[in-house]
C-alpha cells in the first residue's frame, strides 16, 4: 500500500482498525522512508528498527483482538530525545548522555504506548533543548526538509522535520520557550504547547522546569487534538501536574468561529517582522474574520521584557537541573582526573557543549549571592507582570493571534555566531511559557523561497479547546497544506 | 558594555557551575556574560515595587503523598548506566588523600 505515508495519524489508525492495512505495514513504510531520507535530513539520533517492528506486531495483535480501539492505535511515532524510553538510548543530543539507557519510560510516552503507538526512534534536538535551530546537537544538525540549506528550527527540530519529511506520522516535542511551535512553523507542520501542567513531565529530562511542557507535532489539527487527548492527564509522579477534567480535546474539532473574539497584539507586528510573514499572518486573521470571528487590534505590552526575563529564569533553572550530570550515576566520565572535584569539572566541561555551558554559567551567576535579588528575583517579578498582561488580554479575547517567529527558517550556520540575536527570534513564543499558556502553530503560507510560515494562536490557561476549534476552522478554510517534498 | 565581568567573577562562577574553562573559553565567557547581563538589565526599566515574585503560574501549594514505595527494584538497570560500579554500588573517586 504505497499511499500509507500520505495519511494523517488518525486516518492511518482508522485504516489499520478497518483492516485495510496493518501496524506492521505502517512501521515498515516509515522505516523505509527513514532509510531513504534520514541520511540527508538527520531527524533521528536513534532509529529503533527491531523494537519498532516487534512492537508493531504486538499492537497489531491487540487491535485484532479488539483490545486497542483508540484513534492512534497502530500509528508509528517519533519521540524527542529528551524523553526517557526504557531500554532505548536517550541522549538529549548531548555528549554527556551519549550512552544513557533509561530504566523507565516518560509518562507521556507510556500514555502513547497504551494508546497503541509504535515508537520509531528518538529525534534530534538542540543539546538539552537549548537552542532555536537544532544546530547545538552533539550529533550533527538536522536539515529542513523544505530546503536542506536551512535549519528546521529548534529545539524540537528533529521532531518537526521528521513529520515534515514523512519520516513518522507524528512526533512528541517539548516546549520551554517555543521549542515545539517554532520548528513546527519552520517545517510547515502543526505543533501545540499545552497549558503548563497538562502533560506530565515525569521522564522528561529537565531544562527549565517551571516552563517545560511536552506536546504534539503533527500533520494537522485533528491529529494534534487526538495526540494531546492521549497524553494529557494528572500524574502523581509530577508534582506540578494539574488535575483537569476537560481533556476530551477532540470534542473541540468543530468548524465554527462565529463570535470568537480574537485579539491581535500590535506589539507582535512591529520592527523586525518579515513582510511576507506579516502578510500571511494577517491574511489568516482575515480568513477567520470572514467566518464570523470578531478580530481586533490591541496593545499587549511588556513584549520586549519577555526575552530577558525568560533567559534569566531558564538559565537559573538549567544551572540547577544540570547539576545532576556529575559523571557518577550515568553518562560521561572523563578518562583522566585527580580527585572527585576535578572529575566533576572535567566530565562536565568535556561533556557539555558551548551553548549549554553558556547557560549554566549565566544561571549560576544570576543565582549567586549578591546577584540573586537583582537578576533572578527581578525576573520572577517581571514574569508576574507578564502573566497579568495576558490575564487582562484574556478578559477581552478568547484567542490571541500573531506570528510564531519573525522570519521563516534561517540558513544553516547563520544563527549561532550571535546568541542574543538568536534569542530575539523567540520574541513571540517565549511569553507564552512564562505565563503557562497554551499555544498552537499552524502553517499559513509560504515565502518567496517556498519556506513555510506559521500562524500562532495563544489561549488562556486551560482553554486549549478554543485554540483547537479556531485552528481547526482556519485549517478547513485554508485547505490542505502539503508536507515537504510532496510536490 | 556596561557589565564588565572580572577574572575573579568568572573563576567564582566556574566553581559554582562546576565547569573548567580554558583561558580562551574564559575570555569568551566574560564577553558573553557581559552582553547577556547588559541585555537583562533592561528589566530594570520596569517598576516592580510591591510585585510578588511568581515562581509558579498557578496557585499550587506543596503536594504531599504517602511515603510508600511504588516502583520496582531496578538497581541493576540503574547501575548499568554508571561509569564505574562495584558490589551494587556507584564507585566515586577518592575524596581524601
Amino acid at each position: 500500500m504505497s499511499d500509507i505515508l500520505d495519511m494523517t495519524a488518525v486516518e492511518l489508525s482508522a485504516a489499520i482498525r478497518a483492516g485495510k492495512t496493518t501496524a506492521v505495514e505502517a512501521v515498515e513504510a516509515a522505516l523505509a522512508r527513514i532509510e531513504e531520507r534520514d541520511q540527508e535530513f538527520n531527524c533521528y539520533v536513534t532509529v529503533s528498527r527491531d523494537k519498532a517492528l516487534a512492537q508493531a506486531k504486538q499492537v497489531q495483535a491487540a487491535i485484532e483482538a479488539g483490545e486497542l480501539t483508540g484513534p492512534l492505535a497502530g500509528v508509528p511515532v517519533a519521540i524527542k530525545d529528551n524523553m526517557c524510553t526504557e531500554g532505548l538510548l536517550t541522549t538529549c543530543s548531548s555528549r554527556i548522555l551519549g550512552n544513557f539507557v533509561p530504566a523507565y519510560t516518560a509518562e507521556a510516552v507510556l500514555r502513547l504506548e497504551k494508546a497503541g503507538a509504535v515508537i520509531l526512534g528518538k529525534t534530534n534536538m538542540d543539546e538539552f533543548a537549548m537552542g532555536s535551530t537544532t544546530e547545538t546537537s552533539a550529533y550533527g544538525e538536522t536539515k529542513n526538509p523544505w530546503n536542506p540549506a536551512h535549519v528546521p528550527g529548534g529545539s524540537s527540530g528533529g521532531s518537526a522535520a521528521a513529520v515534515a519529511a514523512g519520516e513518522c506520522f507524528y512526533a512528541l516535542g517539548s516546549d520551554t520557550g517555543g521549542s515545539i511551535r517554532q520548528p513546527a512553523s519552520f517545517c510547515g507542520v502543526v505543533g501545540m504547547k499545552p497549558t503548563y501542567g497538562t502533560v506530565s513531565r515525569y521522564g522528561l529530562i529537565a531544562y527549565g522546569s517551571s516552563l517545560d511542557q511536552i506536546g504534539p507535532l503533527a500533520r494537522n489539527v485533528t491529529d494534534c487534538a487526538a495526540i494531546l487527548e492521549a497524553i494529557a492527564g494528572h500524574d502523581h509522579k509530577d508534582s506540578t501536574s494539574v488535575a483537569r477534567e476537560d481533556t476530551d480535546f477532540t470534542a473541540a474539532l468543530v468548524e465554527d468561529v462565529k463570535g470568537i473574539r480574537i485579539g491581535i497584539p500590535n506589539d507582535y507586528f512591529g520592527e523586525g517582522l518579515n513582510e511576507e510573514v506579516r502578510g500571511a499572518v494577517l491574511q489568516a486573521a482575515g480568513v477567520l474574520e470572514e467566518r464570523g470571528a470578531i478580530v481586533e487590534r490591541f496593545d499587549l505590552s511588556l513584549v520586549d521584557y519577555a526575552i530577558p526575563a525568560y533567559y534569566t529564569i531558564a538559565a537559573a533553572e538549567a544551572s540547577s537541573n544540570l547539576e545532576r550530570f556529575d559523571g557518577i550515576k550515568y553518562g560521561y566520565r572523563t578518562p583522566e582526573y585527580h580527585g572527585l572535584h576535578n572529575m566533576y569539572k572535567k566530565s562536565r566541561s568535556e561533556g557539555f557543549g558551548e551553548e549549554v555551558k553558556r547557560r549554566i554559567m549565566l544561571g549560576s551567576f544570576v543565582l549567586s549571592s549578591g546577584y540573586y535579588d537583582a537578576y533572578y528575583l527581578k525576573a520572577l517579578k517581571v514574569k508576574a507582570l507578564i502573566k497579568k498582561a495576558f490575564d487582562e488580554a484574556f478578559a477581552r479575547y478568547d484567542v490571541i493571534l500573531g506570528p510564531v517567529a519573525p522570519t521563516t527558517a534561517p540558513k544553516l550556520g547563520e544563527s549561532l555566531a550571535d546568541p542574543i540575536q538568536m534569542y530575539l527570534g523567540d520574541i513571540y513564543t517565549i511569553a507564552v511559557n512564562l505565563a503557562g499558556l497554551p499555544g498552537i502553530s499552524i502553517p499559513c503560507g509560504r515565502d518567496a523561497e517556498g519556506l513555510p510560515i506559521g500562524l500562532q494562536l495563544i489561549g488562556d490557561s486551560f482553554r486549549e479547546k478554543k485554540l483547537i476549534q479556531t485552528a481547526y476552522t482556519y485549517e478547513k478554510a485554508r485547505g490542505a497544506f502539503p508536507l515537504a517534498l510532496a510536490e | 558594555m556596561a557589565n564588565v565581568i572580572s577574572d575573579e567573577t568568572i573563576e567564582y562562577v566556574g566553581i559554582l557551575a562546576k565547569l573548567e574553562l580554558s583561558d580562551e573559553e574564559k575570555e569568551q565567557a566574560k564577553k558573553d556574560m557581559g552582553r547577556m547581563l547588559d541585555y537583562i538589565d533592561k528589566l530594570g526599566e520596569l517598576d516592580t515595587e510591591g510585585v510578588e515574585p511568581m515562581s509558579h503560574v498557578f496557585p499550587v501549594q506543596n503536594v504531599f503523598r504517602e511515603d510508600v514505595v511504588t516502583n520496582s527494584d531496578t538497581r541493576e538497570q540503574l547501575l548499568s548506566n554508571a561509569p564505574e560500579q562495584k558490589d551494587g554500588m556507584f564507585v566515586v573517586p577518592k575524596t581524601f588523600d
